[in-house]
């Protein structure tokens, strides 16, 4: 009885450690006047439609999803292929862009952002906002990575032998049973991706920051110049993103099996 | 289909393409970065091409050994505080139901997910006088007028810990899902309580991951680049604040390239470690 009380307890300290900067953010969020005060005086949605609104944060919102949307295509794209072939091929030495793929995720992004930087502005392409996408492509690649991996490792060998023994050839058999088995996790390694693109600040800071405002780069500016609601209206929108991109994983797909060996393999 | 080497050179096609791309789009920036890290400082420009070494010169001076200790001093603590937090939950959130632990994983990503810039932001609303979390205990009685609790060193830790907080549990939970329940059980059996247990078995058969998951929450506290400067004043800056602010605001691209190439040194080297740590486990 006690020891029910108490775990409960815990989770709920951990739950409102966890919670309580989002309810202050959430309440200043619908402050009626710019002003910075919780509990909130009046209410008022506006700040939320300052995000559509407003020609800047929109321009930030479209800046923002449109990195994050091609950042995560290029991820995909680079660990599709790897993924397939490390699981299709005895190449030990192949592991080494394995490794690779998952670098910039561990070190500190400090690390990747300056690497960044000092490549595009030694190439002279510093600034060009497609560079955004390919350096947010290259930071991310790790998450479609590992859980491809995990998909292509969840595959039973034999049903692929089976299709092969039936006459099929490797892009029939690729095709027809491995892309819909993988699927559930190329579309979770996009989902991931995706997220944490529209999330990043360092690496869009260095590699476009002077030409492009991302909605967080827009959020750390507005910061420095002082305090609107709008920031805060922001910050709730992205909770509310990456909670039902997450949610809408664990309702369609297995979460717990996909952290189970996330971290494993990272 | 089973695997097999690769017979004839079109076998490696796949590996074209995110081959490529990895060398160069992470390979050459990362080398560039280290030869950036030789070269003058321009002010006018990114920098001039040279070979000196004073840009790691430089890290032989009061100032850098100050910002050194206190970024490893702060990322220790983090590590503590995280792991000391994170492991008794991660081991309760296991022995619930599965749409329990769903729910909760989401919680974690989605915080886990958070910009930096939003996590300084909603602590320093947080630890602000006017919205601040003071307002409730002046409400409570606790305290006679609001203040603001930041900047401080207390706001820089927490809000790390917020930060590093899910990825702890997260990197916690596949090693405790798939802890053996028998050993526990042996233990309850021979009459010793849950608490008792969890100290005098689990915490001592995941000796190693609770190892391994301090350096690896000690490398990512590393890399916070934000929090120190939004929630703590200039002395509370670390390595990878001082990096960004050399890089960005002070345009000298070659001494944080140096700084840089430290810290991968100093990450790769703890990252080694865990998998040492790691690698003794499994022989066990």
């Amino acid at each position: 009885m006690r020891q029910t009380f108490l775990r409960r307890l815990y989770f709920f300290a951990v739950g409102l450690f966890l919670a309580l900067p989002l309810i202050v953010v959430a309440g200043v969020s619908v402050n009626e006047k710019q002003d910075l005060t919780f509990p909130p005086v009046g209410f008022s949605m506006s700040w939320y439609q300052q995000i559509f609104a407003d020609p800047e944060w929109r321009r930030a919102l479209i800046a923002s999803i449109l990195l994050a949307l091609s950042a995560a295509a290029i991820a995909v794209a680079v660990a599709l292929p790897l993924a397939w072939f490390l699981w299709r091929r005895i190449a030990p030495w192949a592991n080494v862009f394995q490794l690779l793929g998952v670098a910039p995720f561990i070190l500190p992004p400090v690390i990747t952002a300056l690497g960044m930087l000092t490549f595009w502005a030694t190439s002279g392409l510093y600034g060009q906002p497609w560079t955004a996408a390919i350096s947010h492509g290259i930071f991310f690649v790790t998450l479609p990575l590992v859980t491809l991996s995990l998909g292509f490792a969840s595959i039973d060998r034999s049903l692929v032998e089976a299709a092969a023994t039936m006459g099929a050839d490797d892009r029939t058999v690729l095709r027809t049973v491995v892309f819909p088995l993988i699927l559930p996790y190329l579309v979770s390694g996009y989902a991931f991706a995706f997220v944490l693109s529209l999330n990043e600040y360092i690496v869009a800071y260095m590699t476009v920051g002077f030409t492009i405002e991302t909605l967080p780069i827009k959020i750390f500016n507005a910061l420095r110049y002082g305090y609107t609601p709008t920031m805060a209206a922001v910050s709730i929108f992205f909770v509310a993103v990456a909670a039902l991109v997450f949610g809408l994983i664990a309702r369609f797909g297995d979460i717990r099996k996909l952290l189970g060996a996330m971290a494993s393999e990272g | 289909m089973r695997r097999e080497a690769p017979k004839s050179l079109a076998d490696y096609a796949p590996l074209v393409f995110p081959g490529l791309m990895l060398i160069v789009f992470f390979v050459v920036p990362f080398s560039t970065m280290i030869a950036v890290s030789f070269f003058q400082r321009d002010p006018a420009g990114f920098y001039t091409v040279a070979f000196t070494l004073d840009n790691y010169g430089r890290f032989i001076s009061l100032f850098f050994g100050r910002v050194l200790g206190f970024s490893l001093m702060l990322s220790v603590l983090v590590a503590i505080c995280c792991v000391a937090i994170a492991f008794p939950f991660t081991y309760l959130l296991t022995k619930q139901s599965r749409k329990v632990q769903t729910v909760w994983l989401v919680v974690l990503l989605s915080v886990l997910s958070l910009s930096e810039v939003i996590i300084g932001f909603a602590w320093s609303t947080l630890f602000s006088r006017t919205a601040g979390i003071t307002n409730l205990f002046v409400w409570l009685g606790l305290m006679n007028e609001p203040v603001a609790l930041l900047p401080s060193f207390g706001a820089v830790l927490t809000g790390m810990v917020y930060q590093a907080l899910p990825y702890t549990v997260l990197v916690l939970y596949p090693a405790l899902v798939r802890l053996d329940p028998t050993l526990l059980e042996a233990a309850r059996t021979l009459g010793s309580s849950p608490v008792r247990a969890f100290f005098n078995v689990v915490v001592p058969a995941l000796r190693n991951t609770v190892v391994a998951t301090v350096i690896m929450v000690f490398v990512f506290a590393l890399g916070s680049y934000l929090l120190p400067q939004i929630l703590g004043r200039p002395q509370h800056w670390t390595l990878s604040v001082l990096i960004t602010d050399q890089a960005i605001y002070q345009s000298n691209m070659p001494f944080a390239a140096a700084m840089a190439v430290f810290l991968v040194l100093i990450s790769l080297a703890l990252v080694g470690l865990t998998l040492f740590a790691g690698r003794k486990e499994n022989a066990l």
